[in-house]
């Protein structure tokens, strides 16, 4: 283990690492403690100048129900949840199914068209931003949650396919093989075989999307404009112009923003973070 | 099976729900609460006399609505929609995303008769493209109760302006507030600079690509600004706040003025402030002798050309240029209407002090960004910006403006 | 019936590839060519394109707002960057067993998983001189608060700051799962050896942490180059333009409330889109290599 283990230095070499650690999380968690103080405030604090005292009241549950009461946040909300939903199904499914075809079959195409996947997925969104648009108003998907959804799923897809592809090559390739030898259909194998062994891939996956497709703020100012499909991202930035000043209201739409991905994590840490570091180690 | 069947079911009379009821969809501009409530007002009285047409009205933040618009005109057209005359809706009608109303001029008997004065803003290629339901005075709101405890009157000249900045310095407030990080706020005074500098035939010059930045004239008018920016010194911090932002100084009693619109007066009052402590000024006179021209901006409503139902859309755009909506509408903006027929809320002193304002100007503008074109607009904004912070770059900020000017206008 | 089943083990990844490839064809491989396409072109979105040439790339050589975009957009690339060793720093300092060591993890993730917008409206509030933190710690110390993210000196530093914060964290847990994979045998043997320290993170620990360093630099470069919601929620590339980056300003050029011209944005688009070629070429170079060694 690197950096030596605490439990072999000195007890007061422990204590101090041990007061540091919550210390350092303070610190680093100040930004988020503070909006979270300030949504609890009522606004008399704000228009005082008392930002980061203790607050004189707290109006949380005020604050939140001021929140969906003078504003569509609650619509933008489920704009969200409508977008992310669907975008996390296709993409991962999707993905799944490339993923298996360019790890077990081997033919020319499948290192070309795996790059292909990881490149995509990285070039900068303005680059795609011209013709997405313009497709998306061709096609009378411009301004509703269906053409999010088919640019986030198509997008993430790259993402997917690089990781479900070398998740599933590096299962034990003796199981397909002999499934292979038993006369069992690809199809049936990829169905029976693969999928049911990919589920963490596929867990990990989905919080993932989620997340990302979550937070995007791009492609909601670039794909919707309007009050019925915008998403929370792109709704707070409203918010932002609508709550002028009232700081207290704007944290607490920005808390709310935070919450689904924040919970999402929570809930599902360890494949979140299986996610995120596959790569990390060889 | 049967839930397919029922799907279809349900969608078909979707469809012919749409089409008998005479669906109106608007998208208005603006979230503020006094806005939201006239437009509302307007909307509701349509609906009594209409019932059979269902409006829907999406609301959009005004920034947003700004960018949104160039999207849904193309995509998802409302049957109406907000927008501005003059310059700004040139790209639109241009691009034939506009429905020409000039029909409705000229049969409607309000629009025919009581809009004389503000057609000429409304009229591209001698035809009419909107009505306009409200249009508003700028001018330097003030706090009078501060004026008051250091006996400052209303300047009228610009070195009676300068010496009431030197008393508000002298006791620590700062003269004028302002947010520019949405950059149009500047272009608010500057347009008056160079209107009480210049006059009216050269600011028209100038945003029409006749004359350069560079030129003697224009120039003169950054060192009138130059002069303000020392005596009568703005908030700090400018550049990140945005105009709503910079009302917190003006209420909070350090900073004592604002160049602004009068749609500005609601948000006033919402930061606490009583019709006692604000008041009005016409922007004073800095070349003695000049006819006075003012910002009078007005708000319209616009027919795209995508729209489903121009029949309802028609019928929406008469009905709110009758006197009576207008002036129930304005009233409860704050703001004047541009039907010479309706009646001006006497009480209140911001309408009539802007009414007395505006019918007695040698000519109306209609906003920096609305008379020029949108590339130069942004770029010289931006400049004016920069002059403010660094008011020691001027020459080169006008080089470059002469260069953007010669791209934009060619 | 074996020339059917070979016959299936060639149909079949096409069949299963079918789906991703349509969608992603249609959403990202042919957007790109249609946006160099349309980098020849004016047009404003809504009228007739007209074909210009290279017009749009020579109007690109001379505009001011290209070069301080452009200069940004490497100031970025530079500081991000920053990111990776802090990442690493944390991480060692995190990687211990103490009785709640899990929570205090996922605690110190817990930035990356929020919006960047929300990221964004937290820091400019914070920078504010007049009543955010920077303003209160300013005038403890009797000193005039600068104000970030109004001076051009200062802004783009200012916002990359807020970037650093959700970066950091990523990197981080990058390197604390490499950190937990890394072999003890060879920890030991350095110690045997007297390595201890720094030498040992050098010579012995680093080498090891290759993949986490390398998946860390990638999605930094990724994220300093992507840097838009941050801008477009902080600054709107102000002051005066001088905070915009390549992201912004295509979006700006192209979408916004003051310009519509597709064809120019387009262009703005293909030279970002030329910056990342560069890294994508790299990685995949990197990644190509480690597909022949297994």
């Amino acid at each position: 283990m690197f950096p030596r283990p605490i439990q072999s230095r000195s007890s007061n070499y422990q204590l101090a690492y041990k007061i540091l650690v919550p210390v350092a999380l303070f610190i680093w968690l100040l930004p988020l403690l503070a909006i979270f103080m300030t949504s609890l405030r009522p606004a008399a604090d704000i228009n005082t100048g008392n930002m980061f005292g203790w607050p004189s009241e707290f109006k949380l549950v005020e604050n939140y129900l001021t929140v969906f009461r003078e504003s569509q946040a609650v619509t933008y909300f489920f704009n969200s949840i409508k977008v992310t939903i669907p975008t996390v199904m296709i993409s991962v499914s999707l993905a799944c199914m490339a993923g298996y075809a360019l790890s077990i079959y081997r033919f020319r195409a499948a290192l070309p068209l795996f790059f292909m996947f990881v490149a995509g997925n990285f070039v900068p969104f303005q680059i795609l931003m011209v013709p997405v648009r313009d497709l998306a108003v061709q096609t009378n998907l411009y301004n509703t949650v269906t053409g999010l959804v088919l640019f986030h799923a198509a997008f993430q897809t790259g993402f997917c396919t690089l990781f479900m592809r070398n998740f599933i090559k590096a299962l034990p390739f003796d199981l397909i093989e002999s499934a292979r030898i038993e006369g069992v259909s690809e199809y049936k194998i990829f169905w029976y075989v693969v999928l049911p062994l990919v589920r963490p891939a596929i867990a990990a996956l989905s919080v993932l999307v989620f997340t990302f497709v979550w937070n995007d703020f791009f492609w909601a100012t670039v794909l919707t404009n309007g009050e019925a499909t915008k998403p929370i991202t792109a709704g707070i930035q409203s918010l932002n112009g609508q709550f002028v000043s009232r700081w207290h209201l704007v944290s607490a739409a920005s808390l709310m923003a935070a919450i689904p991905p924040v919970a999402m994590f929570f809930a599902m840490q360890k494949h979140f973070i299986a996610g995120l570091t596959l790569g990390a180690v060889k | 099976m049967k839930k397919s069947m029922i799907a279809t079911l349900l969608a078909s009379t979707a469809i012919a729900g749409s089409a008998f009821a005479g669906d109106l969809v608007i998208n208005f501009d603006d979230t503020n609460p006094a806005p939201k409530e006239g437009f509302e007002n307007a909307v509701a009285a349509f609906k009594a006399a209409n019932p059979d047409v269902n409006v829907t009205v999406n609301f959009t933040d005004r920034e947003a609505h700004k960018t949104a618009i160039r999207n849904f005109l193309s995509a998802d057209a409302p049957d109406i929609t907000a927008w501005y005359p003059g310059n700004r809706m040139a790209p639109f009608v241009d691009a034939g995303q506009f429905e020409d109303i000039s029909d409705l001029w000229a049969s409607d008997p309000n629009l025919s008769q009581n809009f004389e004065a503000i057609k000429p803003t409304m009229t591209r290629d001698g035809k009419q493209w909107g009505v306009p339901y409200s249009y508003y005075q700028w001018g330097v709101y003030y706090r009078a109760d501060i004026f008051e405890q250091y006996g400052i009157g209303e300047p009228s000249t610009w070195d009676e302006m300068l010496s009431a900045c030197d008393t508000l310095k002298q006791n620590g407030v700062t003269p004028f507030t302002i947010g520019t990080k949405y950059l149009w706020t500047a272009a608010g005074v500057f347009d008056y600079l160079n209107l009480r500098t210049n006059g009216y035939d050269v600011h028209n010059a100038l945003t029409a690509g006749e004359i350069k930045y560079t030129d003697d004239r224009i120039k003169a008018t950054f060192e009138n600004w130059k002069t303000m920016l020392d005596r009568c010194s703005f908030v700090d911090n400018h550049a990140t706040m945005s105009w709503q932002d910079a009302i917190a100084p003006f209420a909070s009693g350090d900073a004592a003025m604002y160049v602004m619109g009068n749609f500005s007066v609601a948000s006033y009052k919402d930061a606490g402030l009583t019709d006692d402590q604000i008041d009005y000024f016409p922007f004073p006179e800095i070349t003695p002798g000049l006819a006075r021209a003012e910002e009078a901006p007005a708000d319209a409503l616009f027919i795209p050309a995508n729209a489903k139902n121009k029949e309802d859309a028609r019928k929406f755009l008469s009905f709110i240029a009758q006197p009576e909506i207008q002036s129930a509408w304005n009233k409860t903006l704050g703001q004047l209407p541009p039907n010479s027929k309706a009646e001006v809320d006497s009480g209140d002193k911001f309408i009539m002090q802007g009414m007395q304002t505006v019918s007695t100007a040698a000519g109306l503008a209609q906003f920096y960004d609305r008379d020029a074109p949108a590339e130069m607009a942004k770029a010289g904004m931006e400049g004016f910006q920069e002059f403010m912070v660094k008011p020691e770059r001027m020459d080169a900020i006008l080089k470059r403006l002469d260069s953007i000017q010669e791209k934009v206008y060619k | 019936m074996k020339k059917y089943r070979q016959n299936q083990q060639c149909s079949a990844p096409w069949v299963f590839l079918a789906p991703a490839l349509l969608f992603f064809t249609i959403y990202v491989i042919f957007p790109i060519f249609r946006s160099i396409w349309i980098s020849f072109y004016e047009w404003d979105g809504i009228g007739q394109a007209t074909w210009v040439g290279l017009a749009n790339y020579v109007e690109l050589l001379d505009d001011d707002r290209f070069y301080t975009s452009l200069k940004n957009n490497i100031i970025w690339l530079v500081c991000f960057m920053l990111a990776v060793p802090a990442g690493l720093l944390v991480a060692l300092f995190l990687n211990q067993t103490i009785w709640g060591m899990r929570f205090y993890k996922s605690m110190f993730f817990f930035p990356f998983v929020i919006s960047q917008v929300v990221v964004g409206l937290i820091f400019s509030w914070f920078y504010n001189p007049n009543f955010g933190i920077v303003g209160k710690v300013w005038e403890y110390f009797g000193a005039v608060p600068p104000s970030i993210l109004g001076d051009e000196r200062f802004v783009t530093y200012g916002i990359i700051f807020a970037g650093l914060w959700p970066q950091v964290a990523y990197c981080m847990i990058l390197y604390l799962t490499g950190l937990n994979n890394i072999s003890s045998d060879q920890i030991e043997a350095g110690r045997l050896d007297g390595a201890k320290g720094w030498r040992m993170l050098r010579y012995v620990v680093l080498p090891q942490l290759w993949p986490a360093t390398f998946l860390a630099i990638v999605v930094t470069v990724i994220g300093a180059l992507r840097s838009f919601d941050m801008i477009a929620t902080m600054t709107r590339g102000g002051p005066w333009g001088s905070s915009n980056v390549l992201s912004f300003f295509m979006y700006e050029t192209a979408l916004s409330e003051y310009g519509f011209r597709m064809g120019y944005g387009s262009a703005i688009a293909v030279v970002l889109f030329m910056i990342m070629l560069v890294f994508i070429g790299y990685f995949l170079w990197v990644m190509y290599q480690d597909e022949r060694r297994t």
